[in-house]
């Protein structure tokens, strides 16, 4: 994987709090300021992640809406 | 005497300057995890250790059954509504970390076996605890932390929380006196962390029985507002009709098991069971509707296309009379409920059959099989 390229988490189908469970566990495994794409379908998303970024000190780069999904794009702190 | 006051042991003022309890010459600074759950309780527990200076951060263990946001999520009325996960948002205002752990696959075990019982519902409540405490434990060694934290307090919960309980849920756990309740520490023998000097005992509470007055006291005391107030408790399992929506899916498999994808769908649309092979599960509205699509693949399903109405799963096996049943009942909760025939395409292993017919008459449904 490039610098640039973000890891992918994929949580469409789950319910909260299932993508931020996601997003944690795949946090573990990655180095410091890397880059996360989560991609899920339950809106609560909007809120639970950001939540769960400033708890943590992640930092949202980006969230849309595209055909009924959202995407999160983030970077992972120090 | 006078002198005696005015000289204040090292330790002392040590503590005036190092309002954290780090001892001076290690440097060791206490650590706890904090059952956090999202209610207030677990929240002023946290919040008096972390005032004595321990460091402490919160772990949150999603059963499946867990209140937070689902049905939000789901129906398209609540959509607006600001929705926020409860766990989350007390570790924000605490300012402390929050461990989400996944133990849905371990909890069936809690849920279908539970050695202490159900509380008034299908509510494992001192398993549950048991479990957690356990898993806390677990993580405490793994993670180099020295103590727990719950909000429990005495009498607070007429089941699973009794001054009997509190010792079976340290012992059976495993965290024995590692396990402290900041709340009603002081009705309770001293734990670890007090006898070590990590916590201060007199700055722990004596809070007992039902009332919520002085929860809210210290709530207002540590300047926290807004904080959320589950009635029934953090789960599904205390609701009534969830539970009766559970056991009839255990009596109708024949077995107390389930997955995710079972305990999901309780808690979406109209379950309808006409016979103990096969229900109907009917979305109420649209958000209900988009969920159920995603399950559509894997289920038999109905949908009117003469008129509008909603999509409807068939948990089951049913049979071709089963499936004109079926559509009768669906054709009640279409827009054609009042028309003579109403046209359902059913679609079972991606073959689809229409069927014609009348729809049932609201009497005509026997209240038994609504569950
Ligand atoms: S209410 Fe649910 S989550 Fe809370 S202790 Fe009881 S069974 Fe466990």
């Amino acid at each position: 994987m490039d610098a640039v390229t973000p890891h992918r988490v994929d949580a469409r189908g789950l319910l909260c709090p299932l993508p931020v469970i996601r997003l944690q566990d795949a946090a573990k495994t990655l180095p410091p300021n890397s880059l996360v794409e989560l991609i899920g379908t339950d809106p609560g998303i909007l809120n639970d992640v950001p939540a769960w970024c400033r708890i943590n000190g992640h930092q949202i780069l980006e969230s849309r809406e595209e055909n009924g999904e959202f995407h999160v794009l983030l970077k992972l702190g120090e | 005497m006078v002198l005696q006051k005015h000289i204040r042991p090292f330790s002392d003022i040590i503590s005036i300057i190092f309002p954290a309890v780090i001892d001076p010459m290690t440097q060791f600074q206490p650590k706890a995890v904090a059952l956090i759950s999202g209610g207030l309780d677990s929240m002023l527990a946290a919040k008096v250790v972390m005032e004595q200076g321990v460091h402490v951060e919160g772990i949150n263990f999603y059963t499946g059954f867990c209140v937070e946001g689902h049905t939000h999520a789901i129906r398209k009325k609540d959509r607006n509504k600001p929705k926020r996960n409860n766990a989350l948002w007390v570790a924000e205002q605490l300012g402390i970390k929050l461990h989400i752990v996944d133990v849905i696959e371990e909890y069936k075990d809690v849920l279908t076996n539970p050695r202490h019982g159900y509380g008034a519902n299908l509510n494992p409540c001192l398993d549950c605890k048991i479990f957690m405490v356990g898993k806390a434990k677990q993580w405490i060694q793994d993670n180099g932390f020295d103590f727990i934290i719950t909000g429990e307090v005495i009498g607070q919960r007429p089941k699973s929380q009794r001054k009997e309980t509190m010792p079976i849920v340290a012992r059976e756990s495993g965290a024995d006196d590692r396990l402290l309740r900041p709340l009603c520490a002081k009705n309770l023998p001293p734990t670890l962390p007090e006898r070590e000097g990590w916590v201060d005992r007199e700055k722990l509470y004596d809070f007992s029985g039902r009332t919520r007055k002085p929860q809210m006291a210290l709530a207002k005391q540590f300047g926290l507002v807004d904080y959320a107030q589950p009635a029934g408790g953090c789960c599904f399992l205390t609701d009534e009709n969830y539970s009766r929506k559970l056991s009839d899916l255990w009596q109708a498999r024949g077995e107390k098991q389930y997955e995710l994808d079972d305990i999901m769908l309780l808690k979406v649309g109209r379950h309808i069971r006409p016979a103990p092979h096969f229900k109907l599960i009917v979305a109420r509205e649209e958000g209900e509707g988009r969920f159920l699509q995603g399950y559509k693949n894997r289920f038999t399903h109905l949908q009117p296309v003469s008129h509008g109405g909603p999509l409807t799963l068939i948990d089951g096996k049913p049979s071709e009379q089963d499936l004109e049943l079926a559509a009768r009942i669906l054709a009640r909760y279409s827009q054609g409920r009042d028309a003579e025939m109403v046209e359902v395409e059913a679609t079972q292993a991606g073959q689809s059959r229409f069927f014609k017919v009348p729809p049932m008459k609201p009497h005509e449904i026997p209240a038994e099989w609504m569950l």
